[in-house]
C-alpha cells in the first residue's frame, strides 16, 4: 500500500482551517449512536476521550492503572510550550513551528507541526479556564521559562508538576463526562488485540486485570493514545508499566510503524546506582535554565573526585571543563537533548565521569545561587551582604523554582544539591518514533487512530522540551475531535457493531491462546531476566551511539532472547487472577519484536540526526567537526515499516518529506 | 542487609488474608523499597512461589499507586515521600519489617497489597471539575489575572497524587484531607466559583456515601501525605460547605 499523508493543499498557515471548513461533519443527534473506543488516558488519550464525550459520541476509554490520572503523563515535569508571546520576546506560531522541525533536525511532517503549533495557544486558555493553576507573576499573570533548543521563553509551567496538574485537568473533564454516563470508564483494563471487521478497526480485546476475563468491547472507532516505547531498554524515566502492546498489536494487525529508531535520551537523569535498579529518575530540563554542567578538566582531579579524595566544590573556576558552554557557546547549557546527552557521553567515554561507574557529570547550581543571592541583596537594600547572606537569599530563590526536584534528588542519591553539585547522566526518556499516521492522525488501519506519543508525527528525530505536552494535549483536544468526525460522517448508519462476529471470535481465541501459553510454559527463567537482557543490548548497541556491527549484533542477539524466552519464559499463577507477573510477560514478548524492528531501522538509516547518530556518519572537519552528520539527500523520508511476521522480514515504507516553508539546513547551536 | 519481611498475603477480595514470613538477603541500601520488594518477588518467582502483588507505576512519586502500609506507618517511616521513594538505608541489617495495605472500609483488598480505590474516583465524578467545554475559542488564559497568592495555594491543595495514604493512617478513615484538597484548588481559583456550593456538597456527600469516617482533627493525615496536603484545606472544606448551607 502506497502511503498517503493527506495533507491538505494550500499555504501553510491556512491549511488546518481550510481543512477544518471543508470536512464532513455528524449531526448532535447521530453523535449518539456511534461509539468511540480510547485506549490509555495520558494526556492524549485522556483529553480525547472528554472532548469526545462533550461532543456527543458514547466513548469506553481504558486505562491499566486504577485510574486515568495515574497515566504516566502525570510525571512530566519542566512545563508545556505554547506560542502565546506573553513575554514579547517575538515568539509567533511561525517559530514555533520552526524551532520544532529544527530541533527535530528536519525529520517531521511541516503540515502537522504547522498545526501543532497553531493549536498550542488554545491549549493555554483551555487548561486555565479548567483551574489549571498554571505559575503566575506578581500582577497574576502567566509566568514562562525557557527551554532547550529555543531562544524565547515560551514554557508554561506549574512548579515542577506540569504533567500532573495538566493530566488532572483533563481528567476532570474525564470526570464531568463519567458523571454524565458518556465516557464508560475501563480502568484497571489492558488492550490485548485490535479487531477489524471489513478492513476497518471495530473493536479491541481487553483483559480485565483483576478477574483475568478477556472482554470484548464493539466501537466505530479505534483510537490508541498508549504513550512510547522506552521501555524496550528495561531501564528508562517510564513507568514500569509503560509499555507498547497496544501500538504493536495494531502494528501486526496492519497498522505501519514509523521511525522506531529516532528515541530520545534525555540529558539530565540521575546516574544509575546497582544492578538492582527498576528504573531511573528524570531531573528536569529546566535545571538546565539555572544549572550549568561540567567534568574536571584534568584527569587527575577525576581520579582524586572518584577515591573521594576530593570533592567538587573543592575545585577552582579553572580546573572546571563546561563543555557545554565550550562547545556551543550560543545556546550553552540549553542545547537541545540529544546534543546535550552526546555531550556528556563524549566527556564520560574519554574517561571525564565523575562517580565510581565514570558515568556521570555536574549539574551545579553554585553560580545560580550567587546571582540570585545577589539580585536579592539589591532588592532588599542590603548593603555590602555578607557571602553567606548572599548564599543563603540565593538559596530561596532556587528552592522556590526546583525545591520539589532538588528535595526528590536528595531522597534518592542522599546528598544535599544546594551544597555540592547534583550528578547526572543521560537515560532513555521519550520516543519521537512510533505508529505512522496521515494528517487525520489516522493510522494505515481505516478507522484506527493514534495520537499523543504513540504515534510518530511531529517530533522528527528529536523532540524539544515542554513538547510532548504541547502534543498529548493538541492531538486530544483539538485535532482528533476534528478529523474523526471527518471519517465517522459515513458510519451514521451502520449501528451497533455486534461483538460475535467470527473477527471477534478469532481474536478473542489468539489472545486466550497466548494467555495459556503463558501460564503453563513452565520455563526457568523470570520476564525481568529476559527484559534486562534485552535492555542490555538495546543499551550498549542501540543506544546513544551506533554502528552498523552492532546494529547487527543487536538484531541477532534479540531474535536470540526472543527465541528463548518463548521455550523458558515462567510465569506464575493462574490467567483467571490478578497476575502482575503474566501482563508483564506480555509486554515484554512485544518489546523482543519492537526491539528488533528498532535495530533493523538505526541499521537502515545510515545518516546521524536528532536522536539517531551512526557513528559512521559524522562531520569530519571544519567548524561543526565530530558534530552529527545527516544525509538529506538519502535519507529525507520517513521510514514506516510494514509488519511481514519476523521483524526482520518489515517492509519499508517510505513518506519521502517535503520542506517548503523551512530551509533544510544542518543544525548549528554553536 | 537482611531482612524479615512479614506481607499481609490475600488471594483475592473473597479470600481471607494472612500474614506470610519471608527472608531477604543482601539488601544494598541504596535500594528503594520495591526495589528490594522485587528483589523478594524475583526470589518467589524462581522458586515457583507466586510473587506478592502490590501496587506502583511511575516510581518516582507522583502517580500515587504505590500503596503500602510499611511498620503501622503509610509510605514507612521517612517522611514528605512515598512508598515508592522510600530508600532502604531508613531500615538496619536484622530488622523485621510488616509490610500491610491500605486499611479502609472504604479500599477493600483485591489481592495481597493491592486495594481498590474507585471510591477516590466517584467522589471526583461528583463534582471534581469545572464545567468548560473544550472549543478553541475560551478566552485568553491572561483574561483572568490570579494574584500569585492564590494560585501557589491552590497549586499546593492540586499537588495531591490521590493515593489515600490520608485514608490509610486515619483511625476513622476519614478522607477530608483527600477531599479538601480539591475542594480548595477550586474554591481558591475565580474559574471555580460559579459552581463551588454545588461541588462541596455534591463531593462531601459522596465521600459519605462511600462510607469514609468523619475527622476529629488528629492531623494524622497532613503527617503521612507524601505531598504535605495541609490541614487547612479541610477547614477550607468546611467554610465552603457551612457557605453552601447557606446559600
Amino acid at each position: 500500500m502506497a502511503l498517503d499523508s493527506k495533507i491538505p493543499e494550500g499555504p501553510i498557515q491556512d491549511k488546518w482551517t481550510n481543512y477544518k471548513n471543508k470536512i464532513n461533519l455528524v449531526n448532535p443527534a447521530n453523535k449518539r449512536n456511534i461509539d468511540i473506543i480510547v485506549v490509555g488516558t495520558g494526556l492524549a488519550g485522556g483529553s480525547a476521550a472528554a472532548t469526545l464525550a462533550e461532543l456527543g459520541y458514547n466513548v469506553k476509554a481504558f486505562a491499566y492503572q486504577d485510574s486515568p490520572r495515574r497515566a504516566h503523563s502525570i510525571a512530566a515535569q519542566g512545563g508545556i510550550n505554547a506560542a502565546k508571546n506573553y513575554q514579547g520576546d517575538g515568539d509567533s506560531n511561525y517559530r514555533l513551528f520552526y524551532d520544532t522541525v529544527k530541533g527535530g533536525d528536519y525529520r517531521s511532517r511541516e503540515a502537522n507541526v504547522y498545526r501543532l503549533a497553531e493549536v498550542s495557544g488554545n491549549i493555554i486558555d483551555q487548561c486555565v479556564a479548567q483551574g489549571v493553576p498554571f505559575a503566575r507573576d506578581y500582577g497574576g499573570l502567566l509566568d514562562n521559562r525557557s527551554f532547550g533548543g529555543v531562544l524565547v521563553s515560551r514554557t508554561f509551567y506549574a512548579k515542577g508538576q506540569t504533567g500532573q496538574q495538566l493530566l488532572l485537568g483533563a481528567y476532570s473533564a474525564m470526570n464531568r463526562q463519567i458523571a454524565r454516563g458518556k465516557i464508560e470508564m475501563f480502568n484497571r483494563h489492558e488492550m490485548l488485540d485490535v479487531v477489524i471487521v471489513d478492513g476497518k478497526a471495530r473493536g479491541i480485546i481487553a483483559r480485565n486485570l483483576i478477574t483475568g476475563e478477556i472482554e470484548r468491547h464493539s466501537a466505530h472507532a479505534v483510537v490508541i493514545g498508549t504513550g512510547g516505547y522506552g521501555n524496550v531498554y528495561f531501564l528508562s524515566t517510564n513507568a514500569m508499566g509503560s509499555n507498547a502492546t497496544a501500538a504493536w498489536k495494531i502494528h501486526k494487525k496492519g497498522a505501519y510503524f514509523a521511525n522506531p529508531c529516532f528515541t530520545q535520551i534525555h540529558p539530565t537523569c540521575i546516574p544509575r546506582s546497582g544492578d538492582y535498579q527498576s528504573k531511573l529518575t528524570l531531573m528536569s530540563e529546566s535545571l538546565r535554565n539555572d544549572g550549568r554542567i561540567w567534568v574536571p578538566k584534568n584527569m587527575d582531579d577525576v581520579i582524586a573526585i572518584r577515591e573521594g579524595r576530593k570533592k567538587p566544590t573543592d575545585l577552582s573556576e579553572e580546573e572546571r571543563d563546561y563543555y557545554l558552554e565550550r562547545r556551543y557557546p550560543a545556546f550553552g547549557n540549553l542545547v537541545p537533548r540529544d546534543v546535550a546527552s552526546r555531550a556528556a557521553k563524549e566527556r564520560c567515554d574519554a574517561g571525564y565521569g565523575v562517580n565510581a561507574t565514570g558515568e556521570a557529570v555536574y549539574l551545579d547550581f553554585a553560580s545560580a545561587i550567587q546571582r540570585y543571592g545577589k539580585e536579592q541583596a539589591k532588592i532588599h537594600n542590603i548593603a555590602n551582604p555578607s557571602k553567606e547572606k548572599i548564599y543563603e537569599l540565593g538559596q530561596k530563590i532556587v528552592e522556590a523554582k526546583y525545591g520539589n526536584l532538588f528535595q526528590m534528588y536528595e531522597k534518592i542519591v542522599d546528598e544535599n544539591p544546594y551544597k555540592t553539585p547534583m550528578m547526572i547522566y543521560p537515560a532513555t526518556h521519550y520516543t519521537m518514533g512510533g505508529v505512522w499516521v496521515d494528517y487525520n492522525l489516522m493510522t494505515t488501519i481505516p478507522g484506527c487512530y493514534c495520537i499523543g506519543e504513540a504515534n510518530f508525527s511531529d517530533h522528527g528525530a528529536n523532540r524539544l522540551g515542554a513538547s510532548a505536552l504541547m502534543q498529548g494535549l493538541a492531538d486530544g483536544y483539538f485535532v482528533l475531535p476534528y478529523t474523526i468526525g471527518d471519517y465517522l460522517s459515513d458510519d451514521i448508519r451502520t449501528g451497533k457493531i455486534p461483538t460475535n462476529s467470527p473477527e471477534f471470535d478469532e481474536a478473542e481465541k489468539a489472545v486466550k491462546d497466548r494467555i495459556d501459553f503463558f501460564v503453563n510454559n513452565n520455563g526457568t527463567k523470570s520476564v525481568d531476566h529476559f527484559h534486562k537482557r534485552l535492555g542490555k543490548v538495546m543499551w550498549d548497541k542501540v543506544g546513544m551511539a551506533r554502528n552498523e556491527k552492532g546494529l547487527k549484533e543487536a538484531m541477532a542477539e534479540i531474535k536470540q532472547i526472543r527465541e528463548e524466552f518463548w521455550k523458558d519464559v515462567k510465569v506464575p499463577g493462574s490467567a483467571n487472577e490478578m497476575n502482575p507477573e503474566l501482563e508483564k510477560a506480555g509486554r515484554v514478548a512485544d518489546f523482543l519484536e519492537l526491539g528488533e524492528l528498532f535495530a533493523k531501522d538505526a541499521l537502515m538509516r545510515e545518516e546521524s540526526c536528532g536522536g539517531h547518530f551512526r557513528e559512521e556518519s559524522v562531520e569530519l572537519d571544519g567548524e561543526q567537526k565530530g558534530e552529527a552528520k545527516r544525509n538529506d539527500k538519502d535519507f529525507a523520508f520517513v521510514a514506516a515499516w510494514e509488519y511481514k511476521g519476523e521483524p526482520a522480514d518489515a517492509v519499508l515504507h517510505k513518506e519521502q518529506l517535503e520542506f517548503k516553508d523551512i530551509e533544510l539546513k544542518q543544525r548549528s547551536y554553536k | 542487609m537482611n531482612l524479615t519481611l512479614r506481607i499481609w498475603r490475600q488471594k483475592d477480595s473473597s479470600a481471607k488474608g494472612q500474614m506470610v514470613d519471608y527472608k531477604v538477603n543482601d539488601i544494598s541500601e541504596h535500594m528503594s523499597f520495591l526495589e528490594m520488594m522485587d528483589v523478594l518477588n524475583e526470589q518467589l518467582v524462581n522458586s515457583g512461589e507466586e510473587p506478592v502483588a502490590f501496587d506502583h507505576d511511575c516510581r518516582e512519586g507522583i502517580c500515587g499507586m504505590c500503596s503500602l502500609y510499611i511498620n503501622g506507618e503509610a509510605h514507612g517511616p521517612d517522611r514528605g515521600v512515598t512508598t515508592c521513594q522510600l530508600h532502604m538505608r531508613m531500615f538496619n541489617d536484622g530488622d523485621t519489617i510488616t509490610i500491610e495495605p491500605w486499611r479502609a472500609a472504604a479500599f477493600p483488598v483485591i489481592k495481597d497489597l493491592v486495594v481498590d480505590r474507585t471510591s477516590f474516583e466517584r467522589i471526583q465524578h461528583a463534582g471534581g471539575y469545572i464545567s468548560v467545554n473544550t472549543s478553541g475559542n475560551t478566552q485568553d488564559a491572561n483574561a483572568i489575572p490570579i494574584s500569585k497568592h492564590a494560585a501557589d495555594e491552590a497549586m499546593d491543595a492540586a499537588t495531591c497524587i490521590g493515593c489515600g495514604a490520608c485514608v490509610a493512617t486515619c483511625k476513622n478513615s476519614s478522607a477530608m484531607l483527600f477531599v479538601g484538597a480539591k475542594v480548595s484548588q477550586y474554591a481558591l481559583l475565580p474559574q471555580g466559583q460559579v459552581e463551588a456550593a454545588d461541588r462541596v456538597k455534591n463531593m462531601v456527600a459522596q465521600m459519605d456515601l462511600e462510607g469514609f469516617g468523619n475527622c476529629t482533627n488528629t492531623g494524622a493525615c497532613e503527617i503521612e501525605c507524601p505531598k504535605g496536603i495541609s490541614l487547612d484545606n479541610i477547614a477550607r472544606m468546611n467554610r465552603e460547605l457551612i457557605k453552601a448551607a447557606l446559600k
